[in-house]
């Protein structure tokens, strides 16, 4: 029988699971993931984490629950740095001992450390370490490796062209609608595209006849161009991400109107939100709203909030718009 | 040229001999006061933490005392502290203020880099002048912190009350009146003597408990509220783990000395937490690690709302305190907090510790 492997589907999750998945069914084995994220998995990962902790820790507590007795070993790396110089939140790199400490009788955890600070010279040694648990040829779990990254360079390519697998949570951004506005919702992938923790907010946007934009959407490239320009070192690859997209729009002024999500208690969010709120007012006219997530959220002060955004939005085309300085 | 620097514990005295002792002029701000966290809490981002909102509170006050320039120390990833000088230069910008800030750090080891900048504020290329008042603030640094963990070591002894505080704020007094590292060092030479004579009844009951936690939240007495007075008031001998001293050293050597004693504690933290997380995450878990075989009555843990290393600490703090039996309080301090409620939290939890060692010796004593 194959090997089970269980990934819970939160947090990176959903910038990765095109790799990880592919990865571990590379080797043979049978890849489980947890199920969408629901009222369930809420309450018991709220239950069983410290309350300090943010919630889509508490979610990613869930998921572990709700997946760890269906399988032979859970995939948990203990993410530390993905690119150069940059760090992930401290929560991500404490994420193993976190789920050993708050929750009992688990299956083995996969925890290779992905720190590529320095450089990514190991990455080799990283994947064959994780790889290890499931096949013993160094050979297989490169070429597997290879694969599966060919194929997340597919997905990433067509977030770019703004489709969103049905893994993450439907078709959230499949534009068949004649969009007249463009929305750029901004926030770390795991409050995106996990549509119960956010309230399906992403539809909600679209059902006003808006199009979606996400910080995935923007290459890479023209982000870091911008990014260079800011003063003061971004060592964190979320507020790099979101950094860059502000200055992106606030130059460009492609959107109409930016939606920054964030979650209470957000280490990153109190210091990026901030830093990108300032800079899109100070050097833009684009509207922006920020709302602020955590397990108490009524779905219906998330609809006002969104409605009220759209409405002024589509107020300002007929109001403030095309009004020629000289009468 | 008028400097400034954020409050955080008795800090300002050695920095103030530093510049003193180069003959650059410094503005040191008022105490922190529930003014000064207003300030702050008023112009901060939301969910920032509280040392933060502290610090800005500083800066206004200072600036409206004349000072021109604030002096930060820097620090990387991957906790938010990297990110104070950004965000805190927006907001002093939108404020409408101009100042520079100056970070204080050795950006990877770079010890030339860091004496550069300590050049520029002193205004001065004389290196010589500089690592002499460099070390000397250090000295004035070291020994201030052997002051006070004398104090929060002799406190709950003392034959008389109040004669320890009355020497230590006697002595703080002074300091702040004197100039230069000089008249300083003499006068905490002078102070340790003078401890040292105090009447002490080493016969009394007291219970040990130490101090874990984040950096600022331990050492800033504003912020946790003076906890060592008030523990010793109960009469607790307190230790705190985390030093200004020790921090800086390792900030400007990158934690290249008292490797020993660091070893221990990443050890210690081992089975719990294997990588330095940021903050002082893995040395919470390696300290509370060490209390417990040092049998210390208890451990309690302080951190600022929010504070991501230390949550991940926090949620290893039930298992080390079942697996190592050494009963731990998590301290959670914000804008919000009340003294009066976190006073009862303390007074309850010390309660606990003194029953659980009362049984212990009944216990010892039936056997």
């Amino acid at each position: 029988m194959a090997i089970k492997v269980g990934i819970p589907k939160s947090l990176l999750f959903y910038e990765y699971y095109p790799l990880w998945i592919s990865f571990f069914e590379g080797l043979g084995a049978e890849v489980i993931v947890s199920d969408d994220t629901n009222k369930e998995i809420l309450d018991i990962g709220v239950k069983a984490s410290i309350d300090e902790a943010c919630i889509p820790v508490k979610i990613f507590h869930g998921h572990v629950i709700n997946i760890k007795d269906k399988v032979d070993y859970l995939f948990i790396p203990r993410i530390k740095s993905l690119f150069k110089n940059e760090y992930i939140c401290p929560k991500f790199s404490g994420l193993p001992e976190m789920i050993k400490s708050s929750i009992k009788e688990l299956p083995p955890i996969i925890d290779v450390e992905i720190n590529f600070f320095k450089s990514k010279k190991h990455l080799k040694d990283t994947v064959i370490r994780a790889g290890r648990y499931v096949s013993s040829s160094n050979r297989v779990i490169m070429s597997s490796y290879n694969r599966a990254y060919l194929e997340y360079k597919k997905h990433r390519k067509k977030i770019k062209e703004g489709i969103i697998n049905e893994l993450t949570g439907a078709d959230i951004v499949k534009n068949n609608i004649v969009d007249v506005r463009k929305v750029m919702v901004m926030g770390h992938p795991y409050n995106l595209y996990d549509s119960y923790l956010n309230m399906n907010l992403l539809n909600k946007i679209k059902q006003n006849e808006a199009k979606v934009f996400t910080p995935e959407m923007i290459d890479d490239k023209y982000l870091n161009k911008y990014v260079k320009d800011f003063d003061g070192e971004l060592y964190w690859t979320f507020a790099r991400k979101l950094i860059g997209t502000a200055l992106y729009l606030s130059h460009k002024e492609c959107v109409d109107g930016i939606i920054y999500i964030s979650t209470f208690g957000c280490g990153i969010d109190s210091v990026v939100g901030d830093i990108v709120e300032k800079l899109i007012r100070r050097n833009s006219r684009i509207p922006f709203v920020h709302i602020s997530l955590d397990e108490h959220s009524g779905e219906a002060g998330i609809n006002t909030r969104v409605e009220a955004f759209m409405d002024m939005i589509k107020w300002r085309d007929v109001l403030e718009d095309n009004i020629s300085a000289h009468g | 040229m008028k400097i400034t620097f954020p409050h955080i514990g008795n800090s300002y005295i050695p920095i103030k001999a530093l510049f003193e002792d180069l003959g650059v002029e410094t503005v040191i701000p008022p105490k922190s006061s529930k003014k000064t966290l207003e300030l702050g809490t008023k112009n901060a981002p939301e969910l920032i933490c509280l040392p933060l909102k502290i610090n800005l509170g500083n800066y206004i006050e200072s600036i409206a005392k004349g000072a021109d320039t604030i002096i930060i120390t820097g620090g990387c990833g991957p906790c938010r502290f990297g990110y104070y000088c950004e965000v805190q230069k927006e907001i002093l910008k939108d404020m409408g203020y101009d100042v520079d800030i100056i970070v204080l750090e050795a950006p990877e080891g770079n010890k030339k880099e860091f004496i550069r900048r300590v050049s520029k504020i002193a205004n001065t290329k004389n290196i010589v002048k500089i690592s002499k008042s460099l070390k000397n603030a250090i000295t004035v640094l070291k020994k201030l912190n052997a002051l006070e963990e004398m104090v929060l070591k002799a406190r709950p002894y003392e034959v008389h009350e109040n004669e320890v505080d009355k020497l230590y704020n006697n002595f703080i007094d002074k300091l702040e009146k004197s100039r230069g590292s000089r008249e300083m060092i003499n006068h905490l030479n002078n102070a340790v003597e003078m401890m040292k004579e105090i009447k002490l009844d080493k016969n009394r009951e007291v219970l040990r408990v130490g101090i874990v936690g984040e950096i600022y939240a331990v050492i800033d007495d504003y912020c946790n509220f003076d906890i060592g007075k008030k523990l010793n008031k109960m009469g607790v001998e307190v230790h705190k783990s985390l030093s200004t001293g020790e921090w800086i050293t390792e900030m400007l050597l990158f934690r290249s000395m008292g490797m020993s004693k660091e070893m221990k504690i990443w050890e210690a933290a081992n089975p719990y937490i294997k990588t330095c997380i940021g903050g002082h995450a893995r040395e919470t878990v390696g300290n509370t690690v060490l209390y417990s075989k040092e049998e210390y009555d208890g451990v309690i843990q302080l951190m600022p709302f929010t504070c991501m290393p230390e949550i991940v600490a926090m949620s290893m703090m039930p298992s080390i305190q079942e697996e190592k039996n050494i009963p731990i309080l998590t301290l959670i301090i914000d804008e919000m907090t009340g003294e009066a409620g976190y006073l009862t939290r303390l007074e309850a939890f010390i309660d606990l510790l003194r029953n659980r060692k009362d049984k212990r010796i009944s216990q010892t004593v039936d056997s």
